[in-house]
This record gives structure tokens, C-alpha cells and sequence, in this order.
């Protein structure tokens, strides 16, 4: 969410841009202690499966697979580097070239929104529901969460699109950019974590 | 259609909640007759419910908190009438009324009243002591109050639409989970909170980005007015421990709603999970809400004592002490789990260690007054009644952070009496006596002073009558949240605490009677503020008029020290720089939007507790469509033109001058 | 201002003497236990310390509040001075004196009074070994096993005086806090975790020791009550006669008996509006063997793997706690 007041009288533009961007940055840090405290409550819950498929059970038998995971990682990587030349071209002012480049971040995005909905699915078919036990109660709480932000950065990155593509890149947009390509590469970082922890750590 | 809520969820038969409605509907009615009357629906809207003026959503905040004071008070007479009747016999409140009504005044003394409090009085000082014309986010501003006052609306429903909460203020589970509580009682809470919660995340973000970027030129970080230090130092905390509490109640949520195992006694769930989830947010909660209230304090001792404050600089430290240490000391509400010695030691003594930077902050105020010429008005007498209340309360808290000695004060009346003694003592006090001071500012008009004192002696003689009883029968043995009791020897002690919360009710009153005449009087001589200055005040924001005009400053001033404005006058310095020209201002456009999220999340969190899920999902997506739509929209500005500027600033200074002249 | 000082002086002097001498029969200050007796001693001296500050403050106050009031045109008025190094080092340091001690003592008394560390037999009962009692808390009534006796009580409990007792605790519904003020600390109790606690009888009390709950759980949390009775070894050994005596018994876990001690009220206040009757005190002749076991167990899958703080401990069927840090 941006907002652009002018502040002073001589309404620099350059000063707002500083502010969602600061303001944005700030928010997102509290973002993050939300995630630390999902990743509190699986590690404290974790194990837990009371008769539900345990992690190591659906691993053995191919229902967590390395591969899937591995793609999911590679799309969302993929996709913020697709949104690094978005903001490289809204930049230079090249509408076309931003616009190309949302295109891009956002396909694969979805793509890795996608294959995430579809392990759910399996994983939900195969007992591992997050009623089960604490264990996938607090893996889907934890993993869901993540995929809700990569959605709501999806709709505002549309949203967006739509934007560039009326009005241009102008000195109102910048800020509005900048703040979603914060919010993208966070939601990398968020994802390598949920990656190493979840998955990873379970894995070995 | 209206998923599980009946006629039956209706409580027409219970007479207090009848009672209660019939009143409501009649003050209701009364109040949109006269609105109605005088034709002022407009300009409700218009200029106060749709505004983005940081002033004027302060003055609303504190509306909002004083509302949910009375709220809140009512709760607790009701509580302390039946504890003074329940001995040996059933009272007049049975369990499940009772529970509700201690829950619910703790939600909303913490949530609705103190965090409103504390929200509106950021609002009215920050901007105006950094030197702004506004806080960094405006509109966000304005979404933060209505998703606050959507979380009051919701828990003041469920008075008569179902039922509320009967877990406690912290919900905690087991209790609070579907098995036990299978009524929406605990779903209001939840969704209460973390639709209040968002807004006060966004408080937070707003007023720091509004501290760290727009401070006025020549304010370097060790000339910030301690105020605005002090909500620093609650926004870090507020946005460090929040997402603690949303994760907290969200997991609850989860359990009740999709049948997880997060704190279920069964398959796995721990509630100790809970516990230090909420913890981590609860104990820093009670210092983002103290810790502004100290800012207040610290404005108003060294304006009524006539000299700087004392040692600025530590009382900086020791505010950035107890943020830090804040963070550490949750473990000190559970010590009775269980946890090993060496654990509780260890959060005992950090525990101990905040009474350190606190007990310092004392001792500043007490030099500040020290070689002062103080007078005692009335934000006065809340000073002084609060260094007297608020040194027994940080002693009683202490003996709560020993382990050893917790393990047998744990939630006995003791611990009531104790965080009651802070809250009431520090946070209380703090506010009303920010109240008292600043309202001039932005209203306009004087209070009664003879009032204000009345209502300072009724709090304080009342606080001990009510609270000192409550220290003794925890010594006794008497724990938290009794319905009903066989033990004689507490029974007096609990009637002289009933007649101390009717001594605090004159004191509710003499507040209520403060405002109204305030507001009665306005616009009789004498009554009205025309300098500004009214405190002979020091920092930036006496130097405007009052009420400040929407702008704040009409040139941004120049800081040339800690103290700006007793600097400039001491110095002969113009801090409004009448004699410079004008320019255009411009200043962010009124806004609906705010509103409407604001009402639109409550009609969603309505639908989520009685499980109407075709509301919940057309509310989120209006809620998409006014932010998607909002972000559309290109001209938030308008401009007020540097002829407008100069004739209001020549009005001031006209009546500046004829102030001088008499 | 004139008129003010004497009346909070009045006040604030009134109400320390109503606690003075209301403390002399208030049962934290008059604790029958050992550790309730610690306790005690560490309450009083931390007050006082704390006194020896607090009270100098308050007059401080009051005093530079009358003495710099604005009409005393006599007074010394420094409208310049906010700062003085001497000063700050006081203010910093007093506290922290304080603090540091208080700190000693704090360390010292959370081992020495931890409700999991064992007490030692008295020095004049040298031989005696701590009896065991486990407790369940029911909604909302309490449950007391017997293990070594085979007996189960509702809402009464015995011990002998100057006899360690061992409690181990949990919950088969919702939280509570299991408290008997006058012998000393409390302890929470959760289903499918186990809590300890140890604490000392020294003086007899026939009609017994109030004991309550300390943690809210619900409609029938004020009634959630017991009596802890103090009796010599031979009050104590009649008492256990008295309740083998019983014909009642309390089998399994899933057993009628039991079901429907754990059930009763809460069904009750289910039709009832959330009105809840007190359980009245009951004894059980016989009890099933690992009763409390089983019920620990039967919200951790039979195994005992929760531990409150995620460290695995490798205790078999004994002793499942999350006390940890020693």
C-alpha cells in the first residue's frame, strides 16, 4: 500500500518515495517476527504426529518429493530475479520492458503457487491433514502462510501491472514498485528458510 | 443464510443486558436526533469521520477510549459489587455472566481503552512536537482508528448478540478451545483483537516512519522531546511483539475453526505453546502502554516546574533500556509451570533489572521538580499522585518477579492489585494527566482545573480503597477471579474494595462533567485558549495556535535546540517566522475509505463468529476492491493556497496581540 | 498545598499500618509448611529492602513538591539546572545496589525453594520417606491417588506433619493451578503433561488446610476446592483406613466410575446455563493400578513424548516434566 502526500510545501516528490519504502521496510520486519513465531510454533510442535503419516513415512513412500520442492524453490527464486529486471527496466522509464518483465515474475509466481496447492492436495490425501495432528497443523499454518503472501503479492502485482500499463511508469509508481519487489524478495528469503527448516532439516 | 446465529443467540431474557440495550438504543437515539437536529450529519462525516487530520482521528481515539472507559468501569463495578455480596452465598451474576464480564474488562481496558488512549495521544503531540504537518501515512492513519473502533464495535455487540469470551483477557487454551468453550463467545474475542491488532501495527509503522523522516529541521535525534522518544520506543515494541499475539490468537483460531491441534489437549497440542506466544506479546504490551505514558510525564513536569528536565539523556537511555529488556522477561507470568530453577532465576532477575531504568525515570522527575517553581495544576496532581502510586506498584512487581515468592502471589488478588497499581498508577494517570495538559492544544478550550483535582483525589483515595484490600486478601490466600467465596476473613476487605470502586466512579464522573463543561463552555470568554501557549510550554507544539490549524506550522520551524520552543523564546526567536512570506501547502484529501474498510471489517468479523461464510467472503472483497481502488486514485492532495495560509496565521497573531494588549 | 501533605502523609502511613497488622493472620504470612515458611522470609526481606527505597522516595516527593511549590518564593529556583554527574551515578547506582542483591537472593531462593527439588526429611524424623500423592485435576473437583495405599480421594487430602510429600500432578481437562496457601508454593497441572511439586506439613490442622485452584478453567472454578488435612502418623494411618473402608471404586480411565467423576459437572452445566454444585468430598477403597499414568498418557499416544520445552527426555514411565535448566 503506498501513499504519496506531499509533506512540504516545495512537495518534494523524491521524499515520499523514502517514506512507503522506510514505512513498507518496517512492516516487513514485523512481517518477519510473525514468520519467526510460525517457526517457533512448528519447532516446538514438530514431531508430533500421533498416528498421522509422519514427514519421514511420506518422504520414504514418494509423496514429499525432493524434486517438487526443489522446482517450487526454483520457480520463486526465479521469479524475484524476474521482478529485479522489472525494476531495472521501470528505472530507465521503459514501460514495455517492466511490463514484460511482471509478466514473467508473476507467471512463475503462480507456477510455484501451483505446485504448492497440488502437494497440499497430496499430502492431504494421503492422511497428513493439518487436523491430524500438531505436526501438519502447524507445517500448513506455517508453509499456507507463506503461499497466502506469495497470493496477496500476486493480486497486488496485477494490480500493479494494470497500473503501469494506464499510467506509465511515473514518480508515483516507483514507490509502489519498490515496495512490491521489498515484498517479493522477503517472501524469497521467507521461502529459503521454510525450505532449509521444514524440509531440508526433515529431510536428512 | 445467517450461518449458526438463531433467535435463540438473542439474551432477551436477561435482564442487566435488556436493561443495558434499552439504554443504549435511548442515548443512541438521542444522540443521531440531536445530530439530526442541529444538521450536522455532514459535517460528521466530512470533517471528522472521513478525515486524515492526525488531530482530529486523536481527538476521536480518545472519544473512543473514553467510551470504552465507561465500558470497561461498568464491568468492574459490577465485578466488585458481587465479590462484596458472594460471600457464602451465589451473588447476583452467575459463573457464566461473571466470566464474561471479567473478560471482557480486561479486553477492553487493554485493547479498546488504554491502547486507544495511547494511540490518540501519539496522534495529537507527535506531528505536532517533531514539527510536521502530518503524520507519513495519513490514510493509514485514519484505517488504524476505524479497524480499532471495528474491534470496539464487535466486542460491544456480542453484549447482545450471543455472548462474549468467558476464557479470560489472554484466552487462554485449554479453556478457550472449542472443547470447552463451544459457544462464539471466544471467536468475538478473537476476531476483536486481531482486527484492532492490525490497526495498531499500522500505528506503529506510521508514527516511526513519522519520528525517523519528518522531524523539523535542526531536530537531531538528542533534541527530540522525550514524548516522541517514549513512542519510539512503543512502536518498537508494538511492532516487535505483535505479530506474537496475532500468531497466538490465529493458532486459536485455526484450532476452533478447522479443527487443528495447535493447543488441544489432545494429539499434540501444547498450551505452553500458547502461553509463550502471548506472553511474548503480553509482557511488552504493559510497557508499550507505560512507556508513553512516562513521555507524558516527562512533557509536563518540566512545563509546570519552570526548568528543563533532568537529565534528558538518561531518561533517553533508560527508555531504550526497558524497550530492549521488555523483550526478555515474558517466562515471569508463568513461573509456576514448572520450568527449572535455573530458567526462573533467570527471568526474575531481567525481570528485576527493568525496575533499574524505571526507578531512574523516578528519580528524574522528582530533580526536575527539585529547585522548580511548581504549580500545581491539575496534570500536576496526577504526577505527583502517580510517582506515589507507581513506586508501590514497581515494588509489589518486583515480589512478583522473585520466583520463590511468585509461587505463592501467582494470580492471587495480589497480582490483581499489583498490575492494577501500575496500570491505573502509571498508565492512568499518565494519560489523563496528557489529557489535561495537551487537549487545549487541539480543542481549543481550557478544562476545569477544580475538576480535574476532584477527579484526581477521588482516583487516588479510591485506587487504595479499592486495591489495597484486593494486596491483602492476596496475601490471604484469595486468588483471581473468584464468582463466589466461603472464607469470612476476605468478605470485609472486599466490601471496603466495592465502596473503593464506587469512590472511582465520582471520579469517572468529575472526568465526564470536565468534558462536558469543556465543550459547553467553549465559546464563553475566559474559557477559550487564545494564545496557544497556555502552559508557557517548551516544545514546537506551543508554538502554533490552538487549535492547531490543519497544517500545524505554516513554515516548517527551525530547531536550534532540545526545547525548541523555550529556546526561541528565551532567544527572541520568531519559531512561526510571521515576517517570511507564505506559501502553498499541501496536505493529503480527506478520505471515506478508511471508514469503510473499517466497517467492512467488522461486518466480516460479525460473519466470522456466526459462521456466515458468504459474508465474510463479499466483505474481504469489498475490502480488496476500496484498497485496489484507493491505490487508483491519483489526486490525495489538495492545496491550500499562501493566501488562505496568511490569513489564518494573521488571525492568530492579531489575537495574539490583543491577549498581550489586555 | 498546605492542606494536602498532611492527608496523603495520613493516608499513605494509615494504610502501611493496615497491612502491618492485618498481616499477622493472613496465611501467607502465616504458613504451616517449610516451604510456605521460606517463602515467607524471602517476601519480608525482599519488602523491606525494597522499603528502605521506597519509602524515602515518597517523602522525597512530597517534600520537593511542598517545598518548590511556586508561592514559596524562598526556596532555591535553578531554572537551568538538568544536570549533575553525582546525581546520575545515585540514581543509577542505588537501584542497581538494590537490584544486585535482590538478584543474589532471588538465584539463590529459586533453587533452594524449586517445587521439583525433593525436601529432606526433618531432623527429628530423620528416617520418614516422602510420601507420594498424585493429583488430577477434574473439572472441577480434585482427584488425589494414593499410589502407595491404593486409595483415591475427591476434594480431601491427608498427610502426616513433618513428612516430605511428593506430589506429581496433571489434568484431564483444562488448566488449573494446584494451590494449598498455607503450606506454600503452587504448581500448574496440564493434561498430558506432569508437573512435581514437594512440600513439608509442620503444624497439624484437623479440619484442614483450604486448597483451591489457582488458574481460571471455567464455570466451576470458584467451587474447585479442598481440604488438605494435617494429622499426625496415626491420624494419618486412620485416616487411610477410613477411605480403604469405602466400598467405591475407581477403575481405568475409560471405566464408568471414572468417566463419570470427570463428566459429571461439566454435564450438569451444560443443561443448567453454566451453573455448576460443588462436588461433594468422595473416597475410593480402591483404585486402578497406574491411574494416573494411563491418563497422562492417553493425550500422548500412549507414549510419553511431550515436553513443554522440546528437549527429548528418554524418562521411561515415570517422570515426564518439562523441568529442565538444573
Amino acid at each position: 500500500m503506498s501513499e504519496n502526500t506531499t509533506m512540504t510545501a516545495n512537495g518534494a516528490h523524491h521524499e515520499h518515495e523514502n517514506h512507503s519504502a522506510f514505512g513498507f521496510w518496517l512492516y516487513l520486519m514485523s512481517d518477519c517476527i510473525l514468520f519467526g513465531c510460525l517457526f517457533a510454533s512448528y519447532a516446538v510442535l514438530h514431531g508430533q504426529f500421533f498416528g498421522a503419516p509422519t514427514f519421514k513415512q511420506l518422504l520414504d513412500a514418494g509423496d514429499i518429493e525432493f524434486t517438487t520442492v526443489a522446482y517450487e524453490t526454483a520457480l520463486l527464486l526465479l521469479s524475484s530475479l524476474a521482478f529485479g529486471f522489472a525494476m531495472l527496466s521501470a528505472r530507465k522509464s521503459n514501460k514495455s520492458g517492466t511490463l514484460l518483465w511482471m509478466v514473467v515474475a508473476a507467471v512463475l509466481g503462480a507456477g510455484f503457487l501451483g505446485l504448492e496447492i497440488k502437494e497440499f492436495i497430496h499430502l492431504i490425501s494421503k492422511g497428513a491433514t493439518p487436523e491430524s495432528c500438531a505436526h501438519w497443523s502447524a507445517f500448513f499454518t506455517l508453509v499456507g502462510t507463506h503461499g497466502l503472501h506469495v497470493t496477496i503479492g500476486l493480486i497486488w502485482m496485477i494490480v500493479l501491472m494494470i497500473q503501469v500499463a494506464t499510467k506509465g511508469v511515473n514518480s508515483n509508481m516507483m514507490p509502489r514498485l519498490t515496495c512490491l519487489s521489498l515484498f517479493w524478495h522477503f517472501l524469497d528469503i521467507i521461502w529459503i528458510c521454510v525450505f532449509s527448516f521444514v524440509y531440508l532439516l526433515s529431510m536428512v | 443464510m445467517l450461518g449458526i446465529l438463531t433467535l435463540k443467540d438473542i439474551p432477551y431474557n436477561v435482564p442487566i443486558l435488556v436493561g443495558t440495550f434499552v439504554g443504549v438504543v435511548i442515548v443512541g437515539l438521542a444522540v443521531l436526533a440531536a445530530i439530526t437536529y442541529y444538521g450536522k450529519w455532514t459535517v460528521l462525516f466530512k470533517n471528522w469521520l472521513f478525515s486524515v487530520d492526525h488531530k482530529r482521528i486523536g481527538i476521536m481515539y480518545i472519544v473512543l477510549a473514553l467510551v470504552m472507559l465507561f465500558r470497561g468501569f461498568c464491568d468492574a463495578l459490577m465485578m466488585r459489587t458481587q465479590q462484596a455480596i458472594a460471600f457464602d452465598s451465589p451473588g447476583y451474576l452467575p459463573p457464566h455472566h461473571y466470566d464474561q464480564i471479567f473478560t471482557a474488562h480486561g479486553t477492553i481496558m487493554i485493547f479498546f481503552m488504554a491502547m486507544a488512549f495511547m494511540q490518540g495521544l501519539f496522534n495529537l503531540i507527535v506531528p505536532l512536537q517533531v514539527g510536521a504537518r502530518d503524520v507519513a501515512f495519513p490514510f493509514l492513519n485514519s484505517l488504524s482508528f476505524w479497524l480499532t473502533t471495528a474491534g470496539a464495535i464487535l466486542v460491544n455487540i456480542s453484549l447482545f448478540i450471543g455472548e462474549f469470551s468467558t476464557a479470560g483477557w489472554l484466552a487462554y487454551p485449554p479453556v478457550s478451545e472449542l472443547q470447552f468453550s463451544p459457544g462464539v463467545g471466544v471467536d468475538y474475542y478473537i476476531w476483536a483483537v486481531q482486527i484492532s491488532g492490525i490497526g495498531t501495527v499500522l500505528t506503529a509503522v506510521n508514527f516511526m516512519t513519522t519520528i525517523a523522516k519528518m522531524r523539523a529541521p535542526g531536530m537531531t535525534w538528542m533534541r527530540l522531546p522525550v514524548f516522541c522518544w517514549t513512542t519510539l520506543a512503543s512502536c518498537i515494541m508494538i511492532y516487535t511483539t505483535f505479530p506474537a499475539l496475532t500468531v497466538s490468537v490465529a493458532e486459536l483460531t485455526l484450532d476452533r475453526y478447522l479443527g487443528m491441534h495447535f493447543f488441544t489437549n489432545d494429539l499434540g497440542g501444547n498450551v505452553m505453546l500458547y502461553l509463550n506466544l502471548i506472553w511474548a506479546w503480553g509482557h511488552p504490551e504493559v510497557y508499550i502502554l507505560v512507556i508513553p505514558a512516562f513521555g507524558c510525564f516527562s512533557e509536563l513536569v518540566p512545563v509546570f516546574c519552570k526548568k528543563p528536565l533532568f537529565g534528558y539523556a538518561t531518561m533517553v537511555y533508560a527508555t531504550l533500556t526497558i524497550t530492549v529488556l521488555s523483550l526478555l522477561v515474558w517466562v515471569h507470568h508463568f513461573f509456576t509451570m514448572g520450568a527449572g530453577a535455573s530458567v526462573n532465576a533467570f527471568f526474575g532477575i531481567m525481570t528485576m533489572i527493568i525496575a533499574i531504568p524505571t526507578g531512574v525515570k523516578i528519580f528524574n522527575w522528582l530533580f526536575t521538580m527539585y529547585r522548580g517553581r511548581i504549580e500545581f495544576t491539575a496534570p500536576m496532581y496526577w504526577t505527583i499522585g502517580f510517582m506515589i502510586v507507581f513506586v508501590i506498584g514497581g515494588m509489589t512487581g518486583v515480589m512478583l518477579a522473585i520466583p520463590a515468592s511468585d509461587f505463592v502471589l501467582h494470580n492471587s488478588e495480589f497480582l490483581i492489585a499489583h498490575f492494577h497499581n501500575t496500570i491505573i498508577g502509571g498508565v492512568y494517570f499518565g494519560y489523563i494527566a496528557g489529557m489535561n495538559f495537551w487537549a487545549p492544544k487541539v480543542t481549543g478550550f481550557k478544562m476545569s482545573q477544580g475538576l480535574g483535582k476532584a477527579a484526581f483525589w477521588f482516583w487516588f483515595f479510591g485506587f487504595f480503597l479499592s486495591f489495597v484490600p484486593l494486596y491483602i486478601t492476596g496475601f490471604d490466600g484469595m486468588v483471581r477471579r473468584l464468582n463466589h467465596y466461603d472464607n469470612p476473613d476476605w468478605h470485609m476487605w472486599l466490601i471496603i474494595a466495592c465502596i473503593g470502586a464506587f469512590c472511582i466512579l465520582c471520579g469517572v464522573v468529575c472526568q465526564l462533567l470536565q468534558i462536558f463543561l469543556g465543550i459547553w463552555n467553549m465559546d464563553k470568554p475566559g474559557h477559550r485558549d487564545v494564545t496557544g501557549d497556555l502552559w508557557d510550554g517548551r516544545t514546537l507544539e506551543w508554538s502554533t495556535s490552538s487549535p492547531a490549524p490543519i497544517y500545524n506550522f505554516a513554515h516548517i520551524p527551525v530547531v536550534h535546540a532540545r526545547d525548541a520552543f523555550a529556546y526561541d523564546k528565551e532567544h527572541g526567536i520568531d519559531t512561526r517566522r510571521t515576517s517570511e512570506p507564505y506559501q502553498d501547502i499541501v496536505m493529503p484529501k480527506n478520505t471515506s475509505a478508511g471508514f469503510w474498510i473499517g466497517m467492512i471489517a467488522f461486518v466480516l468479523g460479525f460473519g466470522a463468529v456466526w459462521h456466515i461464510w458468504w459474508l465474510v467472503v463479499v466483505c474481504a472483497i469489498l475490502i480488496l476492491l476500496i484498497v485496489i481502488g484507493y491505490s487508483f486514485k491519483e489526486d490525495k492532495e489538495f492545496v491550500i493556497p499562501a493566501a488562505e495560509v496568511e490569513r489564518i496565521e494573521k488571525e492568530h497573531s492579531r489575537k495574539l496581540m490583543t491577549q498581550v494588549a489586555e | 498545598m498546605k492542606k494536602i501533605l498532611p492527608k496523603i502523609t495520613l493516608s499513605v502511613v494509615g494504610l502501611a499500618s493496615t497491612l502491618m497488622l492485618g498481616g499477622c493472620n493472613l496465611v501467607i504470612m502465616d504458613p504451616k509448611g517449610t516451604v510456605g515458611q521460606g517463602e515467607k522470609q524471602l517476601i519480608i526481606m525482599s519488602v523491606i529492602a525494597m522499603l528502605c527505597i521506597v519509602i524515602p522516595v515518597i517523602i522525597a516527593t512530597l517534600l520537593v513538591a511542598y517545598r518548590y511549590r511556586k508561592s514559596n518564593t524562598n526556596a532555591t529556583y535553578a531554572p537551568k539546572w538538568d544536570f549533575s554527574t553525582t546525581i546520575e551515578i545515585l540514581v543509577w547506582g542505588i537501584p542497581m545496589c538494590l537490584i544486585a542483591f535482590l538478584a543474589y537472593h532471588t538465584y539463590v531462593s529459586s533453587h533452594e525453594l524449586d517445587p521439583y527439588k525433593p525436601i529432606a526429611a526433618p531432623a527429628d524424623n530423620p528416617n520418614v520417606k516422602p510420601i507420594k500423592i498424585q493429583v488430577v485435576a477434574l473439572n472441577w473437583k480434585w482427584l488425589f491417588i494414593y499410589p502407595e495405599y491404593g486409595i483415591a480421594t475427591v476434594n480431601e487430602m491427608a498427610i502426616p506433619v513433618n513428612t516430605p510429600v511428593a506430589f506429581r500432578l496433571t489434568s484431564d481437562a483444562t488448566m488449573n493451578s494446584f494451590w494449598i496457601p498455607q503450606l506454600g508454593s503452587q504448581v500448574y497441572v496440564m493434561a498430558g503433561m506432569q508437573t512435581q511439586l514437594h512440600l513439608m506439613a509442620t503444624s497439624p490442622s484437623a479440619e484442614g488446610y483450604r486448597g483451591v485452584s489457582n488458574n481460571y478453567s471455567g464455570a466451576g472454578y470458584s467451587d474447585m476446592k479442598f481440604r488438605a488435612i494435617a494429622t499426625d502418623q496415626k491420624g494419618f494411618d486412620e485416616w487411610v483406613e477410613k477411605v480403604k473402608a469405602s466400598s467405591k471404586q475407581l477403575d481405568g480411565k475409560d471405566g464408568d466410575a471414572y468417566k463419570h467423576l470427570k463428566n459429571n459437572q461439566m454435564e450438569y452445566a451444560k443443561q443448567n446455563e453454566g451453573n455448576v454444585l460443588p462436588e461433594p468430598v468422595q473416597y475410593f477403597g480402591t483404585v486402578k493400578h497406574h491411574l494416573f499414568d494411563d491418563i497422562v498418557m492417553q493425550y500422548n499416544h500412549g507414549h510419553y513424548e511431550v515436553d513443554t520445552h522440546g528437549n527429548p527426555q528418554a524418562v521411561p514411565t515415570q517422570s515426564n516434566d518439562n523441568h529442565s535448566g538444573e
